[in-house]
């Protein structure tokens, strides 16, 4: 298989790019600045392209690759590979679920925690060196908090089972109730958002899901309520967050995405009440490598012939 | 104290050495009796101690004020001491259990707190969320990429040093992350079927991570020490919400800086608010300035325990929470 041209579309992950350089011919697409002209010396050659959250197969780049068979990605969401077109060409798609449900749901639990209970903020003060004897601020309370979860799948069940631990109440905004689930559904965010003190953004990015939370669930979200996006950045309006926050409209947000990472509002660098990671959500030395045997796994089922193992398309 | 004698000259007395560290309690107290503020008289404290002994059956404190056996002797009245500490090392327990004084602690009100802050100080350490926070927030993400990768949390052997309250609360919380929970206490506990262990290296050597929730005592004192921490191992994190001092600080310190343990979040130190500058540099720990009881809900349950015991006491009603001495 040493001939097949994959195509990477950005770094993402050693051990992946090795692997794949051994048994594949693998084109870095980052190495080649002008990229109309590596796709004319290259294009034919190429017969997967491998892509995470941060750059995936557009309409533009499917078009250009004429021998595309397979697009394999190294995440769960697959917001960055046109799938209508995939389709249409009859190009495979894969992805990664599951192996990362367990990771992403303990980084919303972190992501609360530090964010409620200013562990960030609280670690910058004691590194400051003036921490004074009887000096303290007061923090908010988890447990016992209202969670209300946008997106009820593999990873929002998974984050609403941590909750329970914590004792907090779970409720939930789906496109439809979910059978036999026992938390409270709400049928619109900005009632699920009135009727919870902690958001949670658990949902894939669609059309429908972009800006789904906007200026009106933020309002309804309150000057109590805190916000935390593990899912993607443009599932929040992003300047009406950075405004909510700056004026106080919002208590916090714990944010693990951004809409054009890896830029970061730097308005919300002198705030105690955010935390802000650059994207981390699957981000363990233990998962990152079964996910990347789950991309090798894929490709090499492809061109075996043999059937994908976590086919979206 | 003008105030309380204009509103009710016949409020009970209630001796403070020193202020307390919650400054609304002692605000609410002054409002339901008569605070005989030590701190606040020009007489030496064994003056003033010998001018009010007479009149003062309650004496209320914070973590901070020791009451020793010579303080106790100086109140031959002294029947109840209220403290806003859970912790109690820093009473002389053998002296009021030989004089009946009766002592009254926050009991479990701070219990959710604290495992909320255990749970989040090692989330923390092992996703590197601070460490992570600081690199957004230096602009590194934009420079050099991918900030590096932490260790999951399902699976990880999690040793609870004290299984009380905090602790069993911590454990149950980590069960819901997928983690398994081993402990070491002072007694087997009947009601969970986590795999006890009465050696202290024993957990050690069996665990990925310390969890210290236990009461300092003689027997805890520095108990996490050099040995204990070898046998947690190059892997092994430490969570402490205990007390500095039943770590042995310099070697964790040496550890750390050693590479010989991964990391460590800690929430008290030996000698707080001092804390070892060497810690500064790490990007591994996480250090929280002894704050895991501070939420509005557990300062404000702290005001209603401590007004409601002392009111109990004064009008011979049973505690709300009372010590019981083993």
């Amino acid at each position: 298989m040493e001939s097949i041209g994959v195509l990477m579309a950005c770094p993402m992950n050693a051990y992946l790019e090795d692997e794949l350089c051994k048994r594949f011919n693998l084109l870095r697409f980052w190495n080649f600045p002008d990229t109309t002209e590596f796709l004319k010396r290259n294009a034919n050659s190429i017969r997967a392209v491998v892509g995470n959250a941060a750059a995936g197969a557009d309409a533009k780049l499917i078009e250009s690759l004429p021998d595309l068979e397979i697009v394999a990605s190294f995440s769960v969401g697959l917001d960055k590979i046109d799938l209508a077109k995939c389709k249409e060409k009859g190009i495979r798609v894969t992805n990664t679920p599951d192996v990362l449900t367990d990771d992403v749901a303990d980084l919303a639990i972190g992501l609360m925690l530090a964010t409620l209970r200013r562990i960030p903020a609280s670690d910058r003060y004691v590194r400051g060196g003036t921490w004074k004897k009887g000096d303290f601020k007061l923090t908010t309370r988890f447990s016992g908090k209202t969670v209300g979860i946008i997106g009820m799948g593999r990873i929002g069940t998974a984050i609403a089972k941590r909750a329970e631990a914590f004792d907090c109440p779970i409720s939930y905004y789906s496109r439809s109730k979910k059978p036999g689930i026992k938390y409270t559904y709400y049928p619109s965010v900005v009632e699920l958002a009135s009727n919870c003190h902690i958001l949670v953004v658990a949902c894939t990015l669609t059309e429908e899901t972009r800006h789904i939370v906007d200026r009106k669930v933020i309002d309804a979200l309150g000057p109590n309520g805190f916000l935390i996006n593990i899912g993607r950045g443009p599932h929040v309006d992003e300047p009406e967050l950075v405004s909510a926050l700056v004026e106080g409209r919002l208590a916090g947000a714990g944010l693990d995405v951004f809409e054009n990472e890896p830029h970061v509002p730097e308005e919300l660098f002198k705030l105690d009440n955010v935390v802000l990671l650059p994207h981390v959500g699957s981000g363990t030395v233990e998962t990152r490598r079964v996910m990347a045997d789950l991309v090798l796994g894929n490709l090499e089922a492809h061109f075996l012939g043999k059937p994908l193992l976590t086919p979206v398309v | 104290m003008a105030e309380a004698s204009e509103a009710a000259p016949n409020l009970p007395n209630v001796l403070l050495l020193k202020p307390l560290a919650f400054p609304h309690v002692e605000a609410e107290c002054s409002r339901n009796f008569l605070l005989l503020k030590a701190y606040d008289s020009p007489q030496p404290i064994h003056l003033f101690l010998s001018t009010h002994a007479t009149s003062v059956s309650a004496l209320l404190c914070s973590a901070g004020t020791p009451v020793t056996t010579e303080t106790l002797r100086l109140l031959p009245c002294l029947r109840l001491i209220v403290t806003t500490s859970v912790g109690l090392d820093e009473l002389d327990l053998s002296e009021c259990r030989r004089r009946g004084i009766a002592v009254s602690n926050p009991g479990a009100i701070f219990a959710d707190d604290v495992a909320d802050l255990a749970v989040g100080l090692l989330i923390d350490v092992v996703r590197k969320i601070s460490a992570a926070d600081r690199y957004v927030r230096r602009g590194l993400w934009r420079v050099e990429g991918d900030h590096p990768l932490g260790n999951r949390l399902g699976d990880m052997k999690v040793g609870i040093v004290g299984l009380g309250n905090i602790g069993f609360k911590v454990a149950k919380r980590l069960e819901g992350l997928g983690c398994r929970i081993l402990y070491n206490s002072r007694k087997k506990k009947s009601f969970v079927s986590y795999p006890y262990h009465s050696n202290i290296c024993d957990l050690a050597s069996r665990s990925d991570v310390l969890v210290i929730c236990c009461a300092l005592t003689d027997q805890t004192r520095r108990m996490i020490n050099d040995r204990v921490l070898s046998l947690l191992g190059k892997d092994g994190v430490i969570v402490n919400v205990g007390r500095g001092a039943i770590v042995d600080e310099e070697e964790l310190v040496r550890f750390l800086l050693e590479g010989e343990i991964a990391g460590a979040g800690l929430d008290v130190f030996e000698n707080e608010p001092y804390v070892p500058k060497e810690l500064f540099e790490l990007d591994n720990i996480v250090l929280s300035p002894h704050r895991a009881v501070f939420t509005p809900e557990a300062l404000q349950d702290l005001e209603e325990l401590v007004v409601g015991n002392l009111k109990a006491f004064f009008s011979s009603q049973p505690l709300l929470s009372q010590v019981v001495f083993e």
